[in-house]
């Protein structure tokens, strides 16, 4: 029997939030669904190589050593989870999954996988049948980088996650995907909205836009952050929906933060383009349609969102290998802190270029932390004679030795530069790759997804 | 007329898009949202953060919450993994438009609650 709310959750915004996110959503008040999200632009491509070494990897181990300390509770509460954790390896996740969950006794736990997204191999296939993959924001094709491309990935929809719910699965690992669809997912198979129902099919991908970045809608990253209570033990959001789609954005009761229309907008700009259009496979949501209205303590309702249908084709992500670069700091103490700091940065170009290593103005940088490096050029009070300061360069370019060599000329500053430089740290800054993102579209009848539910993992 | 900082009026968030970034910009009351959508151009930001970004600046607006939504086309030294900018996702473009300085009417202040 459907429920008149469900209580959806997303207890990691991003891989490398914190852990305590998602196992105190699972202990500290009422849940039914938990999403989590891992991927980041560059994730994947850092998830190919790892596969490339190792058929076992790629994908997000964070999230097995998560519902190996969850488990138990997410059976006892019967909350799901959705995650995009699979990565380009998703079957592997599932295999170490059911290694955790059988530990627990737990051993037939039902885990579906979502693919179609990963086209890394199916690349050439579908450019000989005309997709370009041209990049979005500079037009040109994608054969101009095709031989150092080491990820694409199509962001999928929410349908093929509510499919896996509506065919039992209690853990749903997707790769690639809308963060907003790990919300949405969970809303159609639950109140069995249809896929012509835009005005409900966008107000859960607004209710996913709000709580995807994690504790950046209950009072983390806020303006007026002195007015945030408690932000060590901050709630991570809950949405609690209903069927006609008008929805609450909340947090369990006893947690820290707050969540008010302020917080709220401020996760609705995040990452905003034209708020008209927010363009995802399932709908186009219209930022401008909705009402914000505080319905109590830490309880916003968001409604009257209207939506579209969407376009015919899916976003891909892609990611090829963009040349290499390299960074180092050093700390430079007063008195003459910024005087010394310059002289010190000075000293490093003059000596790379005294042995030939040159680098043009786009392929170096320096930064003296403490002295107003994040809103430079804008007059900011103390900035001229700061007590400390932190040097920070860097070059990138396409030559790997070049870079590398850059990071050579950072620590002898310590006894052939001006007094008072230290804090070094880390060893030499080493050369690493610089992954180029590349966005374009595909058409969508060319993507097949696929459902799979499995009880067991293999022996 | 009184000339305050843009963060009396409206708080603000930013993040990355592509190799720029953009910036949220949400009105503290009514009035100042009116006041806001007529004076804080995008000409008005392109000056003020033109040692951040080097591209232009694009503006959209959403009434429903009263905010206005910037774009910095060119903001992030390269953007993404390809910048070696400290704040290479413009996390704090935001707080950088926030110390603009406006000369706002009285009658705007006396009805924007301070924060």
């Amino acid at each position: 029997m459907t429920k008149d709310v469900i209580r959806v959750a997303n207890g990691q915004g991003f891989w490398g939030d914190s852990i305590l996110g998602p196992i105190r959503l699972v202990r500290e008040g009422p849940l039914d669904y938990l999403t989590l999200d891992y991927l980041a632009e560059v994730t994947l491509s850092i998830m190919q190589k790892l596969r490339a070494r190792n058929p076992e990897a790629g994908y997000a181990t964070d999230f097995v050593r998560l519902v190996d300390r969850i488990l138990p509770e997410l059976v006892e509460k019967d909350v799901k989870v959705v995650a995009n954790a699979g990565g380009v390896n998703p079957h592997a996740c599932k295999q170490a999954l059911f290694e955790v969950a059988a530990r627990h006794g737990q051993p037939n736990v039902p885990i579906a996988i979502v693919e179609g997204d990963d086209i890394l191999d199916d690349l050439d296939r579908l450019m000989a049948a005309g997709e370009t993959f041209a990049n979005m924001d500079t037009g040109e094709p994608l054969a101009t980088v095709r031989d150092r491309v080491s990820s694409a990935n199509v962001y999928l929809g929410a349908f093929p996650i509510a499919e896996a719910l509506d065919q039992g699965a209690k853990i749903v690992l997707t790769g690639r995907g809308t963060d907003p669809g790990l919300v949405l997912g969970p809303l159609i198979h639950e109140f069995g909205w249809r896929r012509d129902e835009f005005t409900k099919l966008a107000a859960g991908t607004i209710a996913g836009h709000i709580v995807e970045c994690g504790a950046q809608c209950t009072g983390g990253n806020y303006t007026d952050w002195r007015a945030v209570d408690n932000l060590a033990l901050i709630g991570y959001p809950v949405i609690e929906a209903q069927a006609d789609g008008t929805f609450v954005v909340t947090k369990h009761d006893g947690t820290g933060g707050m969540v008010t229309r302020e917080t709220v907008r401020h996760q609705l700009v995040y990452e905003m383009g034209d708020p008209n259009r927010y363009l995802t496979p399932d709908c186009i949501a219209d930022f401008t349609s909705f009402q914000l209205a505080e319905d109590g303590r830490d309880r916003v309702r968001v409604s009257g969102a209207t939506g579209t249908p969407p376009t015919d084709t899916y976003k891909v992500s892609i990611s090829y290998h963009d040349g290499w670069k390299a960074v180092g700091q050093l700390t430079v103490s007063g008195p003459d802190a910024l005087e010394k700091a310059q002289l010190c940065a000075e000293v490093v170009w003059k000596r790379l270029a005294y042995d030939g290593f040159e680098y043009g103005p786009d392929e170096r940088l320096e930064e003296i932390v403490g002295a107003n490096v994040c809103h430079a050029g804008i007059d900011v009070p103390g900035a001229d004679d700061p007590p400390e300061v932190v040097l920070r360069m860097g070059v990138k370019g396409k030559d790997r030795a070049k870079v590398d060599r850059f990071g050579s000329e950072l620590v002898p500053l310590v006894t052939s530069g001006p007094p008072g430089v230290t804090g070094f740290a880390g060893g030499r800054p080493k050369a690493t790759e610089i992954v180029g993102f590349w966005p374009a579209l595909v058409t969508k009848d060319k993507i097949e997804t696929r459902v799979s539910v499995f009880t067991k993992g293999t022996p | 007329m009184t000339k305050v900082r843009l963060s009396r009026i409206a708080s603000a968030r930013s993040g990355d898009k592509g190799e720029g970034s953009n910036v949220g910009v949400m009105a503290r009351s009514p009035l100042a949202y009116a006041y806001l959508k007529e004076h804080l151009t995008p000409a008005v930001v392109r000056a003020h953060m033109a040692t951040i970004n080097r591209g232009d600046v694009v503006r959209f607006e959403a009434d429903n919450m009263e905010v206005l939504n910037f774009l910095l086309l060119d903001s992030l030294g390269g953007g993404g993994s390809a910048s070696i900018k400290t704040d290479a996702q413009g996390k704090t473009h935001g707080l950088a438009l926030l110390r603009l300085e406006l000369d706002v009417p009285d009658e705007v202040l006396a009805a924007t609650p301070e924060a």
